[in-house]
């Protein structure tokens, strides 16, 4: 099995092709993949307690991380995020490269 | 963690997508980390090394070009080449020919060379990992 780093930049409310990128991340996840979602710039909107997006809410297998820097430039406060999305730092997508994951920004 | 070559891939112009800012934090954070960098080039992504980048004021908010500050990704790149070289990491920057023409962007700051498709396909077999940042 491979371990994918899946990188999100866009909100679900500018493109309804984020849904399908969320659907990816769940479908290879289930196939037996580790998979790790990152979440950067407006991707980040989705992670607040308060929005609701249908589609974000199969991604029990799938580690979901939000960029913490992208969370402060659009006034999200970590209390508002999600427990089950942790805050990172963008630089785990550099890691992520050095180990040899798949690493695709969607 | 030891040093590898990580090969990034960008298509966005200056001054028009988050994802460039995103792309220069990832660039610096590989460098400080100790890692190699390629970039590579396409379209847009051709005019972030462009020479005739200026600075302008902002007279709607009454801010002189000094006051502005206004932020330029060729000063960025620059910026990174320094980095690299305090680190001793190479940093490597080539940006596709025919899109450097089509644009009539081929004045790129020292440092950021013209090449092609075939240059990116043998850093990407050569890279530990790749990173297309594609366009949206």
């Amino acid at each position: 099995m491979a371990k994918y780093f899946l990188i999100e930049s866009r909100s679900p409310f500018d493109s309804a092709e984020v849904t399908h990128n969320y659907q990816l991340a769940s479908d290879l996840a289930n196939a037996g993949h580790e998979v790790t979602l990152f979440l950067v710039e407006n991707g980040v909107f989705v992670t607040r307690s308060q929005a609701s997006v249908h589609s974000f809410n199969n991604l029990e297998k799938v580690a979901l991380l939000v960029d913490d820097f992208s969370l402060r430039e659009r006034g999200i406060e970590l209390s508002e995020v999600r427990s089950e999305i942790k805050p990172a730092n963008l630089g785990l997508v550099v890691d992520a490269m050095a180990e040899g994951q798949k690493v695709m920004w969607l | 963690m030891s040093k590898k070559t990580l090969t990034f891939l960008l298509m966005d112009a200056p001054f028009e997508q988050a994802r460039v800012t995103t792309a220069f934090r990832l660039i610096e954070d590989a460098l400080e980390k100790g890692h190699d960098v390629n970039v590579f080039t396409y379209e847009g992504g051709v005019s972030l090394s462009f020479t005739e980048q200026k600075p302008h004021p902002n007279a709607v908010h009454g801010r002189s070009v000094v006051e502005e500050e206004h932020p330029l990704p060729k000063d960025w790149i620059a910026f990174i080449q320094e980095k690299a070289k305090e680190k001793g990491c190479n940093f490597n920057w080539i940006n596709c020919g025919l899109c450097l023409d089509e644009r009539g962007v081929n004045d790129a700051i020292v440092g950021c060379e013209r090449g092609g498709p075939a240059d990116f396909l043998v850093w990407a077999k050569n890279s530990t990992s790749t990173l297309v940042i594609g366009t949206k």
